[in-house]
């Protein structure tokens, strides 16, 4: 959906220099959208579907053929359209997905996992080892801490910060495998590594461990989808997603962290000058993106509601405040429920448009009472090679023709 | 790779409790059996086979050694191609830099630990061979990579006991992260 809505937009959008009305601009872009929006003949739709049989019980269920979103796929990562979802959970095929040396290809009847270090007994697991120990369910978000492009005015939700996905995940808690490995409890690290190309290794506090990491080996109830770690990935919720390592393959306990390329080299944020980075920042701190009204639609006078997602990876979110006017006043959305802690969470607010020039923004609260913040506040926060873990209020403007194009401008410097 | 040996060892999978007292313990419902019997003991061999990582300390380094010299055609050969003939100018992250306002980091620049050079090359590159190279191939290339950043001579024999010993430009670089939510934002 998200690249024919970039097509329409340009197909729709007008190119010369005299103004269009908003209607002809609307005109033109449905227009371009070929069969689907074909002028209505009264009663034709409900005739070509009502006088023959549609298709029998299938194996596998696939999306209308009107139905059509796409994932955007760079030579390293691919982003979730999250305008184009309208809940909480993202459909497996859609989660986003970053690595380091592509997706393996892996044979679960081979798949071990290896636990050793400090550890009375180093024991290696079989899939179905892991799926045998008491299972636990979990929604929560995943998201990559490189997960901001400040982009142009025409970049869609799913660029500014489609490396973000929620899923509701399966798997056996981190401290039980631990438990039946008996963890020396002077350990204070742990390497997780993959098994793919990269062999992707990070250290992780024991906290975390005994806190609420999991292994786990399925998605929605399903298994992985391989580009999320098929068969099984360590899964840290709220945590930068490169710490749930995939394909997981090894864990060894220590009592020091590896210090590995990816928690030296990447995943580090330069602070202040420049001189010093910060390490081991693994929280993501809240957060939101309004999804709709986004580029690249054109909307018209009259009442809209403005939707979007929040998250933290300190707990819950306490509250959504939108502003219509560029963050000059603030109301506070509906959180839709249940609100789960370290998850990303619905806000809605109710809006009417009457046509004047917008700008819309939102603004999330944590049960920490961290608000997030603006790109000037981050970045006086933390200097100006600040690279990761970036999480500014973004904003929308409104043209006076209702176009909405993103507040590229707000995080200029 | 971790120099510590479990103290009780592998016995059948009979769960000893540890000492309560000095770390943190797992956590699990307390209502889980001591074990699960499950998973089967790791042979020595096969941890030896995986466990490829290497500590700042120097743990988990191979035998062998290499020079920058050495370095130098093993780069030819399989790097040069990607990180360009000097370790800078490729299509893929420079190597060689030691500028520290500038806003690439390298090797140079920005590593905190010689060891992990040598983790991530037996790791990870060459990026369309991973994992192909030899113990004395990776040591070289560290040599030569370290050389080109005039972090050591170009005569300097890199090997287990030398390559933990380097002290790194960014070594103090690298502050602990200090966030901890609430209003202030860091
Ligand atoms: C096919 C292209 C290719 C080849 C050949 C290649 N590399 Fe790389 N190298 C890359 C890419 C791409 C990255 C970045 C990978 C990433 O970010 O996940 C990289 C990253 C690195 C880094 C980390 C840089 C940093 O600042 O984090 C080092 C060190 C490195 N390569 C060394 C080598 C050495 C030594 C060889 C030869 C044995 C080699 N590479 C061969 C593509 C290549």
């Amino acid at each position: 959906m998200a690249n024919e809505r970039i097509r329409h937009t340009d197909a729709g959008a007008p190119r010369r220099r005299e103004r269009l009305t908003r209607r002809e601009l609307l005109a033109g872009a449905a227009g371009a959208m070929g069969a689907a929006a074909v002028a209505p003949v009264a009663g034709q739709q409900s005739v070509t579907t009502t006088r023959r049989a549609g298709r029998g019980p299938n194996e596998v269920d696939q999306r209308s053929r009107f139905v059509t979103p796409q994932r955007d796929p760079s030579a390293t990562s691919s982003r979730t359209p999250l305008q184009d979802l309208r809940g909480t959970i993202t459909p497996a095929d859609l989660h986003f997905e970053r690595h380091h040396g592509g997706v393996p290809d892996i044979d679960p009847a081979q798949y071990e996992l290896l636990v050793h270090g400090m550890v009375d007994r180093p024991t290696v697991f079989s899939l179905a080892d892991l799926q045998q120990f008491p299972a636990t369910s979990r929604i929560c978000f995943l998201e990559c801490s490189g997960n901001l492009r400040r982009g142009t005015p025409e970049t869609l939700p799913q660029m500014v910060c489609g490396l973000t996905s929620q899923t509701e995940w399966t798997g056996v808690l981190l401290s039980t495998v631990l438990k039946e490995v008996g963890a020396n409890p002077d350990a204070t690290w742990f390497l997780a590594e993959g098994q793919d190309a990269a062999v992707m290794t990070r250290s992780i506090p024991m906290e975390k461990a005994f806190d609420d990491a999991m292994i786990v080996y399925a998605q929605n109830g399903d298994a992985l989808m391989p580009g999320n770690g098929y068969p099984a990935r360590l899964l840290l919720p709220g945590w930068e997603g490169n710490s749930s390592v995939k394909w997981l393959r090894r864990i060894e306990l220590a009592d020091q962290p590896f210090m590995t390329r990816e928690e030296t080299s990447k995943y580090t944020d330069p602070l202040g000058d420049g001189s010093q980075s910060r390490q081991f920042s693994f929280v993501m701190d809240a957060r939101s993106i309004i999804t709709d009204p986004a580029f690249p639609r054109v909307i018209e006078p009259g009442w809209h509601e403005i939707r979007g997602l929040a998250w933290s990876g300190r707990g819950r979110i306490t509250g959504v405040d939108v502003s219509a006017d560029g963050g000059t006043t603030w109301q506070a959305a509906t959180l839709q429920g249940p609100v789960l802690p370290k998850a990303h969470v619905r806000f809605r607010h109710r809006w009417e448009w009457g046509g004047e020039p917008a700008e819309i923004m939102s603004r999330a609260t944590d049960e920490t009472g961290y608000v997030q913040p603006t790109w000037e506040t981050l970045r006086a926060a933390r200097g100006p090679r600040t690279r990761y873990h970036q999480n500014p209020i973004t904003s929308w403007t409104v043209g006076d023709d209702g176009r909405v194009l993103f507040g590229a401008e707000r995080l200029r410097s | 790779m971790v120099g510590w040996v479990g103290v009780v060892g592998i016995i059948g999978g009979l769960w000893v409790a540890a000492p309560a007292a000095a770390g943190q313990q797992p956590s699990p419902p307390s209502d889980h059996p001591d074990s699960f019997g499950l998973g089967r003991p790791a042979t020595t061999s096969e941890i030896e086979a995986l466990d490829i990582d290497v500590m700042p300390d120097g743990t988990g380094l191979p035998e062998g050694s290499g020079t920058a010299a050495d370095g130098a055609r093993t780069w030819t050969r399989t790097c040069r191609g990607c990180h360009g003939p000097d370790g800078e100018g490729g299509t893929a992250a420079p190597v060689v830099g030691r500028d520290p306002s500038s806003n690439r980091s390298t090797v140079g620049n920005y590593w905190p630990y010689a060891t992990t050079l040598y983790d991530y090359i037996n790791r990870a590159m060459p990026r369309n061979a991973p994992g192909s190279l030899t113990a004395p191939q990776v040591y070289g290339l560290v040599a030569w990579i370290l050389a080109k950043n005039d972090i050591i001579t170009t005569e300097a024999v890199m090997d287990a006991r030398t390559l933990p010993a380097v002290v790194m430009p960014a070594r103090d670089r690298f502050v602990r992260d200090d966030r901890r939510g609430g209003p202030e934002v860091r």
